[in-house]
């Protein structure tokens, strides 16, 4: 599904290199969760492989289904099936949540050259997994993220993911912020989605996420790399032992 | 205050230019104008409130030529049921026009004022006008009264079915045009009244506005895409207790506008909102003018305006709260901001209050930007193009402006000529 080869990134600004040589495969199908200390190259992943502007990439590769990545722009990745949900969910006075979702929606319909939804056929759709979500009519309607609570932000970023079906889904400290009636109620709504053709990968610190959302392979990333990969058990030794152990023994 | 020579000089020249129209009744109102226009001087560059744009085009005797624009789209308002009132390039067409009567409302041709005796109009006109040069002088609304070729007087007395919609067409490319309407709303009356049009190469049109207590007037304007003409208008409003004016003011294109409003809440609890949203593309100089007047308890105002800017255009706002002594609790807000799509174009913002009163609520801010990046890319990762989001998010930006209008088919039309303004540009 995704596929990560040698991928070094470099700020487009200044001369400092975040990624050093990513190697990283996720199967359809698999769960994969990227775990490191603050200010290794996790969430610059992230935004490099959804296309964000202000990096450059000064090695490697990084594919979606044999699709090069870094070739698209950022709106062609979310067609071909990549989805990231923010860690921080921007704010958009002045649109509203629903015209966004639609206009989304729409958008990477045209592009892989299916007919658009119609009105009524979309609100069907979208009330019934707002639904799932305890998303309300009201937050339908509000402008995109404005005023949001922590939680509700998380919980329109699954939404637009559910809506979206993506192949592929980044998902970027999306515990963070949220309680723990918040995280299990994202962590369902993730769980729901998953499925043999769709593989995941998320990004956090905490292993209690990972409790919510099992994960099938998890990586240890530090300074710009992938240094360790295992199982599950992986995230419980980073949870008892914090990551000082793991990157002595890798150093 | 003697004027220096030359205001003098290019006053005198421009009046050389100019016929009184021989309508009796309104003589006197007009000669009193034209005394305020000698003792104030045409503006000059160097006056406070012209330091942005430039009035040489506005005074000069002759109206700089402006191509007639095919839009290529349906006039403004079309689809609207509403009473029309035609003026093509300044005139009064009867042809074109619907039949004046309409109950609840009173319309007149202005010239007919003064074959009717007594008519309501005739201390009015140019009474608001004369009223609203203190502080700061407005010497081409002076002009307009002192000139005006033509114009309506609209009484409204109860609740008009449909929108009055004064329709200005240009044909003439050298159209020099001088308008005046007059319009009263008594106690407990509501209407709506539609502008749109270009009128002409060149277009002066005042508009006085008293509002009874408890009368509610809307105001919706969309001045004329024709990308070379002029236009300088005045709006002056007087309202009553309880009294509620919301006037919009869409501007899509022309080389040169300039809107001036002045506002004065005279009896408590009175509303006034006055918005406009501003499109410039290239050649374009757009400048909104505004003096709200606060001279009652517990009277609210807001003015928003937006203005969305590419390729050189330029965007002017002066904008005032001015809160006189006993005017308690008064509600002030006051927004100005700029989009500006690339690095040509500017924005020149003069936001100003002035508040005599200590129990007041006055806000005000002024903004110039670019679109939000974070948002682009947010809009982007979910799949929108990026041309697509950008209009989008012009759309979000504009949009406090236009729900500032409160009927919904109204806003939608205005919300249409946005899209396609956007849409005409894209790629």
């Amino acid at each position: 599904m995704l596929e990560i080869k040698g991928l070094k990134v470099k700020l487009e600004e200044e001369d400092k290199q975040i990624l050093k040589g990513v190697d990283l495969t996720v199967e359809a199908g698999k769960v994969h969760a990227i775990m490191g200390p603050n200010g290794s190259g996790k969430s610059t992943l992230s935004y490099v492989l959804s296309g964000r502007d202000g990096y450059e990439v000064t090695g490697g590769s990084a594919s979606l289904e044999g699709e090069d990545l870094l070739e698209l722009e950022a709106e062609e990745r979310a067609a071909l099936g990549l989805f990231l949900a923010f860690q921080y969910p921007v704010e958009i006075p002045g649109v509203g949540n629903m015209t966004f979702l639609r206009t989304a929606v729409n958008a990477q319909r045209k592009a892989r050259g299916q007919e658009e939804m119609s009105a009524a056929e979309f609100l069907k759709v979208v009330r019934a997994k707002a639904k799932t979500l305890k998303i309300d009519a009201d937050m339908l309607k509000r402008p995109v993220n404005v005023g949001f609570s922590g939680g509700e932000k998380k919980r329109n970023e699954i939404l637009q993911m559910a809506m979206l079906e993506p192949k592929m889904c980044i998902l970027d400290e999306t515990d963070s912020g949220l309680d723990v009636d918040a995280m299990k109620l994202v962590s369902e709504g993730v769980n729901a989605l998953r499925d043999a053709g769709r593989g995941f990968l998320v990004i956090t610190h905490y292993q209690r996420l990972l409790d919510h959302i099992k994960p099938d392979v998890v990586h240890i990333m530090a300074d710009g790399r992938i240094v360790k990969t295992g199982g599950p058990e992986l995230a419980l030794e980073v949870e008892q032992n914090g990551y000082a152990d793991i990157l002595a023994e890798v150093a | 205050m003697a004027l220096d020579d030359r205001k003098t000089s290019a006053t005198e020249t421009r009046l050389a230019a100019m016929v009184m129209p021989d309508v009796g009744c309104t003589k006197d109102a007009r000669e009193a104008a034209l005394a305020r226009v000698r003792a104030m001087g045409l503006p000059q560059r160097r006056d406070e409130y012209w330091k942005f744009t430039r009035p040489d085009t506005l005074i000069q005797p002759e109206a700089p030529e402006a191509a007639l624009f095919d839009a290529g789209e349906e006039p403004m308002f079309s689809d609207v049921e509403r009473l029309k009132i035609v003026f093509v390039d300044g005139v009064f067409s009867p042809e074109k026009s619907d039949d004046l009567a309409l109950e609840g409302v009173q319309i007149d041709r202005l010239e007919d004022v003064c074959c009717k005796d007594d008519h309501w109009a005739e201390d009015l006109y140019g009474a608001l006008e004369a009223d609203g040069h203190d502080p700061v002088h407005r010497p081409l609304a002076a002009l307009n009264t002192a000139y005006a070729g033509d114009g309506v007087t609209i009484r409204v007395t109860g609740k008009p079915s449909k929108p009055i919609s004064l329709i200005y067409t240009h044909e003439d490319v050298t159209s020099d045009v001088f308008l005046h309407h007059v319009v009263r709303v008594e106690s407990g009356a509501e209407a709506t009244i539609l502008e749109n049009g270009p009128a002409a190469a060149r277009f002066n049109k005042c508009m006085e506005i008293d509002i009874a207590d408890g009368g509610t007037l809307h105001h919706i304007r969309a001045q004329g895409r024709d990308h070379e003409r002029r236009a300088v208008t005045h709006l002056f409003a007087r309202l009553g207790t309880e009294s509620v004016f919301k006037s919009f003011t869409l501007t899509v294109n022309g080389v040169l506008t300039r809107n001036e409003a002045v506002v004065t809440l005279t009896g408590d609890d009175a509303v006034a909102h006055v918005a406009g949203a501003a499109l410039g593309d290239g050649d374009f100089h757009h400048d909104d003018t505004v003096f709200v007047t606060h001279d009652a308890l517990n009277c609210e105002s807001r003015q928003v305006f937006k203005k969305v800017l590419r390729n050189g255009a330029t965007g002017v706002f002066q904008g005032k709260i001015l809160v006189k002594p006993g005017a308690q609790k008064t509600d002030g807000y006051q927004i100005s901001q700029s989009l500006l799509l690339d690095d040509d174009s500017q924005f020149l913002a003069k936001p100003e209050l002035e508040i005599y009163a200590d129990d007041v609520a006055c806000s005000h801010g002024s903004t110039s930007g670019a679109i939000d990046e974070d948002a682009l890319f947010y809009l982007r990762a979910r799949g929108v193009p990026r041309d697509i989001a950008t209009d989008l998010l012009t759309l979000a930006f504009l949009a406090e402006a236009v729900e500032e209008i409160e009927s919904e088919e109204l806003r939608d039309e205005i919300i249409g000529r946005l899209e396609g303004w956007l849409e005409r540009r894209r790629g």
